[in-house]
């Protein structure tokens, strides 16, 4: 099930930032916790992990640790389930931990009757990989054998563990958790890196650290490491209207709102601006768990990521994932050519490019391996003609 | 008439008596070891080559161990660069801090004397005069040993009595017993057990060990021997291991170390015993008040306990800890008191580090009582949101209260390497560093200067009166 719609932070307000180095760190806090759905991390180290997604495609990649939600049918209270005593076949199931390859059995696995099983991150990560992943619909001349045949089989894309990008493990440690705080949304050099928002307090103070084992994109890391410190918004009283104490106090509360307003408008307006395309991929008891991709646009704030929603519009669960400027350009390629059939006339005329050139960008992104050989000579030596 | 230089003299010693007050070379919650040794090493080679007097007038006020002995050393290793006037000045403070220094850390410090190749004349006159006054050299030489030696032979004394071949002869070649009874038990300890529990604990400990003595007996047996400290350190372990006669007496402790002591403890057991704890907080706060029990009006605090208030694992929850020693010891100092924790909390025996530094609308709360004093106890990371304290002081200061009629001073427990000062939330408002909630009242005091409205003449003059002070005390 698909459709499209934007983001909405419903039922979180945002306090002010805390900055460290290149880093900027938004909490989220909810004034009434979701109590109903609760997430637990499930560490599984440092192995490569197979998911098997169906009977002939399977998903390769780091997964440091999955997320297991548990719900209640009747929206009681459930306690976290890492405060429950395990089960112990439960432990025996876990993987024994000398095993080099791991594999798990779809991104999102019921692991009981109120329990779900999912790999944060890789599932809204397999839903772009799997972008148009048939390759060509029709087959018209310019594609290759291997391209009807196989299709984009296989895709891949590169990401940054947590560890990785320069002062996060430093900027997560020295931040202050709020009470109340269930999500953060995380920039460095103040380009919106990553959303994350869980249903209760105790399980952000819980998933907290594993920011530091989660994917992030090129783009944030070359940030990170290249810029200096990002100011802070400090608050600034004008003190002319002040002839009171509760003057003064009205006037730190304005600066809260202010800041709170500022930030949705202004600091994550490429996020929560955006039309996504929303595919539903499990329901559980009140919730859903979807993931969604973005339209596309170039020289735009492109994120792709996961949610759990409840019936009522509440957000219980948040995680997004910003492409970069290749990744994005790959998706806005595979997608205009999906629209147009393929068809490679009808999408260089869309784009309003020659045909040379598109052939070029559909090398450049990658996918050159999808044209004939000779399609590709062809080409190549048009363009070589164009700039002698 | 005061000149730009003397200004920046001014501003430049209070930097480092900051620093030297709160940095360790320790790390600390937002910077590690490293840094803040480098930041501190800058500081140090900047006055001894600035300012040298007021450098080594520093020893005078209240600056911990740590600078204490890295003052002391610079000093020393620069000796020639020195006027006679200020060697005899240096020579006295010297041998004054050196005095009140805890022992191992003294011979720390002439172990680095004689690494470094330190060993003028003046050094091994300090060396000498500061041995020469231990209250009981056999004790010395017995737990300090290795340190005794080095610092004989560095300065080239000579030791009478037994002392001599206790330190240079092995002891297998000696049949005949010692004179003195502790250099006797010591040498009897190497093959009788008994012998043991009349040595220090630190030295005992290492004979046990060689002799495999149970831990519960030994515990239960040195127990009369451990000092103030190594019993409260040894307290949860020796219950754990069944010897129940090791037990702290919280009730001489000294106020911050109590503090420390209190938040060691788990939540539960600090409840359980809520009113032993209390009485001795308060005893140890009237203690530290002295004759300015009662004397302050009505005082408003602002305490820290957010998450940054840990500190770092190295010094666990110190800033917390000096936090609620001012809590307790402003009690005592004010006639009406008003605590504010930054968490809401109203119980200051079970706080703990959680949550955000909003600093600001404590501030607002705190000055809603119109206190007579307001004071802050903070490390000065205000981040919810960052600033507004220090524009709630400032406008508060410029529109509704330019007559002063309350009185703010920040005191900051933690030195911030990056700035080479504790920090700051307004110009406006007075910052000292503090490493013991005793020292708050001497730092009040201090923290004027700090304004900026004082120049170097004053504040020369208050560092002569407490150098005459420091030396001149019995």
């Amino acid at each position: 099930m698909t459709t499209t719609t934007t983001l909405e932070l419903t039922g979180l307000t945002a306090l002010p930032a805390q900055t460290w180095g290149a880093i900027r760190l938004v909490p989220l806090v909810r004034d009434e916790p979701i109590a109903d759905l609760r997430l637990d991390a499930r560490l599984y180290g440092d192995d490569l992990a197979a998911v098997a997604l169906d009977r002939r495609t399977a998903y390769y990649a780091y997964i440091p640790h999955g997320f297991v939600a548990t719900w209640t049918a009747d929206g009681t209270p459930a306690a976290a389930y890492g405060t429950r005593l395990r089960q112990g076949d439960e432990r025996r199931a876990g993987p024994p931990p000398c095993v080099s390859l791991r594999f798990h059995r779809r991104m999102a696995r019921r692991v009981d009757r109120d329990r779900l099983r999912f790999l944060p991150l890789h599932l809204a990560l397999e839903g772009y990989l799997a972008l148009h992943f048939g390759g060509p619909a029709v087959v018209w001349e310019e594609w290759s054998h291997r391209a009807v045949s196989t299709g984009l089989s296989p895709r891949v894309e590169q990401a940054y563990t947590g560890a990785e990008v320069a002062g996060l493990g430093d900027a997560l440690r020295v931040f202050e958790i709020h009470p109340g705080q269930c999500g953060v949304l995380l920039y460095a050099a103040d380009a919106l890196a990553a959303a994350f928002v869980v249903p209760h307090p105790d399980d952000y103070r819980a998933l907290h650290p594993s920011l530091l084992h989660d994917l992030y994109g090129e783009l944030v890391y070359h940030y990170a490491t290249l810029y200096g410190p990002v100011p802070d918004f400090r608050a600034r009283i004008a003190d002319g209207a002040v002839y009171s104490l509760a003057g003064l106090r009205a006037e730190a509360a304005r600066q809260r709102a202010e800041w709170a307003d500022f930030h949705t408008t202004a600091l994550a307006g490429g996020l929560l601006d955006t039309a996504y395309e929303v595919q539903r991929v499990r329901r559980m008891g009140p919730f859903a768990l979807s993931r969604f991709l973005p339209p596309f646009h170039r020289r735009a704030e492109q994120h792709i990521g996961e949610t759990i929603t409840h019936e009522d519009g509440r957000l219980a669960y948040l995680k997004t994932f910003r492409l970069s400027e290749a990744q994005t350009r790959r998706g806005h390629l595979l997608t205009l050519l999906a629209a147009h059939d393929w068809h490679f006339g009808a999408t260089a005329d869309a784009l309003g490019v020659s045909r040379d050139q598109l052939a070029s960008r559909v090398e450049h992104a990658g996918f050159g391996a999808l044209l004939r050989q000779d399609i590709r000579d062809h080409y190549r030596a048009a363009a070589r003609a164009l700039s002698q | 008439m005061e000149t730009p230089a003397d200004l920046v003299a001014a501003e430049d010693v209070l930097l480092f008596v900051n620093a030297a007050i709160t940095s360790t070379g320790q790390r600390e919650f937002h910077s590690d070891a490293g840094e803040q040794r480098m930041s501190l090493d800058f500081l140090h080679s900047y006055m001894l080559g600035n300012y040298r007097d007021l450098y080594a007038a520093t020893l005078a006020l209240n600056i911990n161990d740590h600078n204490a002995a890295l003052i002391v050393r610079r000093l020393l290793e620069s000796a020639k660069e020195a006027t006679p006037e200020q060697r005899r000045t240096e020579g006295r403070l010297i041998a004054r801090r050196l005095a009140a220094l805890p022992p191992p850390r003294v011979y720390r410090l002439f172990r680095g004397l004689r690494r470094a190749g330190v060993n003028n004349r003046r050094t091994r006159a300090i060396v000498r005069d500061w041995l020469a006054a231990r209250p009981d050299p056999a004790f010395d030489a017995v737990k300090y040993r290795g340190a005794v030696k080095s610092a004989v032979r560095h300065a080239h004394l000579r030791l009478d009595g037994d002392l001599g071949p206790f330190l240079f002869e092995p002891v297998g070649r000696r049949s005949e017993g010692f004179g003195s009874p502790l250099l006797e038990a010591w040498r009897r300890a190497h093959y009788e057990q008994s012998a043991v529990y009349d040595l220090p604990y630190t030295v005992a400990e290492g004979f046990a060990a060689k002799h495999g003595i149970d831990r519960e007996v030994f515990l239960e047996r040195i127990a009369p021997r451990l000092t103030r400290l190594e019993r409260l350190r040894l307290q949860g372990a020796a219950r754990a291991a069944g010897a129940d006669s090791v037990r702290a007496d919280p009730a001489t402790m000294p106020l911050t170390r109590l503090a420390t002591y209190v938040l060691s403890l788990p939540l539960d057991e600090r409840a359980a015993r809520r009113v032993e704890l209390t009485a001795a907080l308060r005893a140890a706060a009237r203690r530290a008040a002295g004759t300015r029990a009662g004397t302050w009006g009505r005082v408003a605090a602002v305490l820290d306990d957010s998450f940054s208030s840990f500190g770092s694992t190295r010094k666990r929850r110190r800033p917390l800890a000096v936090a609620l020693g001012c809590h307790f010891l402003l009690e005592a100092l004010a006639e009406e008191f008003i605590p504010l924790w930054l968490s809401g909390g109203r119980d200051p025996l079970t706080r703990y580090p959680y949550g955000p530094t909003p600093l600001g609308e404590r501030i607002l709360d705190a000055l809603e009582h119109r206190p007579d004093r307001l004071l802050i106890v903070s490390d000065g990371w205000d981040n919810a949101p960052p600033g507004l304290a220090g524009e709630v002081l400032r406008v508060w200061r410029a529109r509704l209260d330019p007559g002063h009629r309350t009185a703010v001073a920040h005191l900051n427990p933690v030195y911030d390497a990056e700035g080479f000062d504790v920090r700051r939330l307004a110009p406006g408002v007075p910052t000292a560093g503090v490493r013991d909630a005793e020292d708050l009242p001497t730092l009040v005091e201090f923290a004027r200067f700090a304004e900026g409205r004082t120049g170097l003449a004053e504040l020369r003059a208050h560092l002569d009166a407490r150098v005459r002070h420091f030396l001149d005390r019995p």
